[in-house]
């Protein structure tokens, strides 16, 4: 059935006129796009993630994601002997573009394709790549990132879970803490300590492994929005491959700090969502008294045309440094900056929203308050600049890296 | 259009940035104050400016220009920021040839931008009649008389007022706002200096019964309200272009000084606390970075009405980001240098007084928030 409608407009754009790609791209849309697919989403349930435990919430949402997997557009810009869609930048752009027209929801949320998949294409071997990457352009296989420990959080290169050299694989003890979906995730890639004799960043590798081998655990954290989005993750005598280690044994750190600047900007990049929602001047209108056009309250309108101005700003550097890379400079030194300035930003949105609700927004359960959506995305919301890396170690590597401070 | 300079935009840069770091560095300007000349900016230094063709970037080539477009000045006016170089730059070469490109008559383009180009000519804008920027609070008013007009009222900061040989000038002219072109030695125009906090000078200025030509108007009679907010558009996001400059000097020096003073036996960049303010002021200067840019580019773009509440937008959030960045960096300057940097001897200060001016000319961060807000309907 899917195939029907993927294989009806099969005729390939040439590929020498981006113009002549954004119609077929247009085209194809409009025919393969579900419509049930092309309404605003909100929280991260109500977009696909995937994987062996998945259940589709709609018939749609199961068609959006095979027909989107078909042409490798779930992973655009990979290659296409990894399942991939092969775009240059230039077309996935005008894909990305053509989606927000039709506001089509991503077909999948992955950090398969955000985290793993860029690690893997950088440092992975030929036989890495090809086990890992086509399962994770389909949807199939879902995974968690294992980074951060009980006793490494800002000092990360600290971690202590242990793989130990048992011949022919490893066996890993030790836990993970803040793992994102770990209950629901089939894989990980995991930073494990392999040396502990050598300084604490040369000791590190980056393996992967199935979470349904034995010996893995997890167990939910509630968080003060009352949500669960992370675990904690145990590991007992957990067998590891040796062909699973990316980019050499020891090699680990590397690997990670690559990611890092990955993860980072897609935290920034998250913070910046709010550009295709609806502008908080829009909701401080709609809900709040005007006089003639003009917020009735002062201070609250300052405060709310202040940080529409810092928003406009962010938009408008992401679109400098995104010109500036196409023009041959490096994106890291924007990374850090992004991730602060993103998160800070996406904060004060959430506090402005809720000065904005008055006493609606301290509503926790119940039909009118959208199952205390507000007050729960504003609490989530402080875990921003924690997550990732937190804003000032961020400001750290700014003032050491970019400015060149000592210390 | 991508947000990144072109090489031809580059080179200028470039060569703005070695001729004034050689001949117009911030030494220039205390050499200046010292002297106590009361033009505020060197004649002499304004010539090899012109020469070098700065005056005439913004007019078109039937009049002797390069036109080369508002990017183009703006990186100058950006250089001339870091150095806080005075000079009719702002004022005469983009504000004045702004208006004239705007709304001028070919006789009035052929009369007067020839002359700035060459650099022979500096206008001044008078639309200012208090203490605050109001440009729409007038009691400036012209009454038809005979074949031309007769103007009466006073202005104030008026910009180069000093020296300008021509301003524009802003009056009620009975059911609407118009501008008009006024020499300087007209009858019954009167013009008081007064010095600015940081070398620059401006005027007061009176009209009193002064009889113009009808050539005099400049866009539409009644009607150029519009023109007057473009326009000033223009002057604001050009004084965004030299606070951009001013604010990344200011802290390039700052942090040269973090890693070069040493306290309890360690650089004082080394301290966190430092080091976090320092890292906070790089993320504002590179958003204003990017600010400054697109709003030049969409000047340079800007030829239809469809785009004209974009510009106005624009321009309001570049003065008042800039306006607030610049200011944090020249008074973190202040602060992070300590005790010298109180001092006169020490050139810092010198960005914080050329910082208040800008911030102030042509709107504040608090006129231009609430044109902001209005402007997106709130």
């Amino acid at each position: 059935m899917q195939a029907d409608a993927t294989q009806a407009n099969r005729s390939e754009p040439d590929p020498d006129r981006p113009e002549a790609f954004r119609s077929a791209v247009r085209e194809w849309l409009a025919v393969n796009c579900p419509e049930s697919m092309r309404s605003p989403w909100r929280t991260e349930a109500d977009v696909c993630w995937g994987g062996r435990g998945w259940e589709f919430q709609s018939a749609d949402q199961r068609l959006w994601l095979e027909r989107m997997a078909a042409r490798g557009w779930t992973a655009p810009g990979w290659p296409r002997e990894y399942g991939g869609g092969g775009l240059d930048r230039e077309r996935a752009k005008i894909l990305k573009e053509e989606l927000a027209r039709i506001h089509a929801r991503p077909p999948l949320m992955s950090f398969g394709i955000s985290m793993l998949g860029p690690a893997l294409l950088k440092f992975g071997s030929e036989e890495q790549k090809r086990q890992h990457l086509p399962p994770v352009v389909r949807g199939e296989i879902r995974w968690a990132q294992g980074y951060s420990e009980p006793n490494a959080g800002s000092d990360l290169a600290s971690l202590q879970a242990r793989c130990e050299d048992r011949g022919d694989h490893f066996i890993l003890n030790g836990s993970k803490i803040w793992t994102s979906y770990g209950d629901f995730a089939d894989w990980m890639f995991c930073l494990v300590r392999t040396d502990s004799g050598a300084r604490k960043q040369a000791g590190i590798s980056f393996v992967m492994f199935d979470m349904a081998t034995l010996g893995v655990t997890t167990r939910p954290i509630r968080l003060i929005s009352g949500k669960s989005p992370f675990t904690e993750t145990f590991f007992e005598d957990v067998r590891v491959e040796k062909d699973q280690v990316i980019g050499g044994l020891n090699q680990g750190w590397t690997v990670a700090k690559y990611l890092l600047t990955h993860e980072r900007e897609m935290i920034a990049g998250a913070g910046l969502s709010s550009a295709g929602s609806t502008p908080l001047s829009k909701t401080a209108v709609h809900r709040l008294d005007t006089e003639n056009g003009v917020l009735r309250n002062s201070a609250l309108r300052a405060d709310i045309a202040r940080f529409e101005m810092d928003e406009q700003c962010l938009d408008l550097t992401i679109e400098r440094a995104r010109d500036e890379t196409q023009a041959g400079a490096s994106l890291g030194a924007f990374a850090s900056m992004f991730k602060y300035y993103g998160t800070e930003l996406n904060m004060r949105r959430q506090e402005l929203l809720m000065a904005i609700g008055g006493y609606d927004s301290l509503v926790w359960e119940g039909g009118d308050s959208d199952d205390g959506h507000m007050p729960k995305s504003w609490l989530r919301s402080k875990g921003n600049s924690i997550e990732g890396g937190t804003s000032e170690i961020q400001l750290n590597i700014v003032a050491k890296h970019i400015l060149g401070l000592p210390g | 259009m991508a947000l990144v300079l072109s090489e031809e935009q580059t080179m200028l840069r470039d060569a703005a940035r070695s001729f004034l770091g050689e001949r117009a560095p911030v030494g220039h300007l205390r050499t200046l104050r010292d002297s106590g000349k009361p033009d505020g900016f060197s004649r002499e230094l304004w010539a090899e400016m012109t020469g070098l063709g700065w005056a005439a970037i913004l007019v078109p080539e039937a009049y002797g220009g390069l036109a080369y477009g508002y990017t183009g000045l703006g990186l100058v006016l950006e250089e001339t920021g870091r150095t806080l170089t005075p000079s009719p730059l702002l004022g005469t070469a983009l504000t004045a040839v702004a208006a004239l490109n705007l709304a001028g008559t070919d006789a009035q383009c052929a009369a007067i931008l020839p002359g700035i180009a060459s650099g022979e000519r500096i206008l001044a804008l008078a639309c200012d009649e208090a203490s605050r920027h109001r440009p729409r609070q007038l009691t400036t008013a012209a009454a038809a008389q005979g074949f031309g007009y007769r103007l009466t009222g006073h202005k104030t900061a008026v910009i180069d007022g000093h020296a300008a040989d021509t301003f524009i000038v802003s009056a009620w002219t009975g059911s609407g706002l118009s501008l008009f072109l006024v020499p300087a030695d007209a009858r019954g125009v009167s013009v008081e200096r007064y010095p600015l906090l940081d070398t620059h000078a401006a005027a007061n200025v009176r009209f009193e019964q002064v009889e113009l030509e009808a050539a005099a108007l400049l866009g539409d009679l009644d009607g150029a309200e519009a023109l007057l907010d473009r326009i000033l558009d223009v002057a604001r996001i050009g004084a965004a272009a030299e606070l951009l400059g001013l604010a990344q000097e200011a802290f390039a020096r700052t942090v040269d000084y973090l890693k070069e003073r040493k306290q309890f036996g360690v650089p004082i960049g080394s301290f966190q606390a430092l080091q976090h303010r320092a890292a906070k002021l790089h993320a504002e200067i590179e958003m204003c970075k990017s600010v400054v840019l697109k709003a030049l580019q969409l000047l340079d773009a800007d030829e239809t009405p469809r785009l004209a509440d974009r510009v106005a937008e624009m321009a309001s959030l570049a003065k008042a980001k800039l306006s607030t960045t610049a200011h944090l960096a020249a008074t973190e300057a202040i602060q992070m240098h300590g005790g010298i940097g109180m001092t006169d001897d020490f050139d810092i200060g010198f960005f914080l007084k050329r910082c208040r001016i800008l911030e102030t000319l042509y709107g504040d961060r608090y006129f231009h928030l609430d044109r902001y807000a209005r402007l997106r309907g709130y």
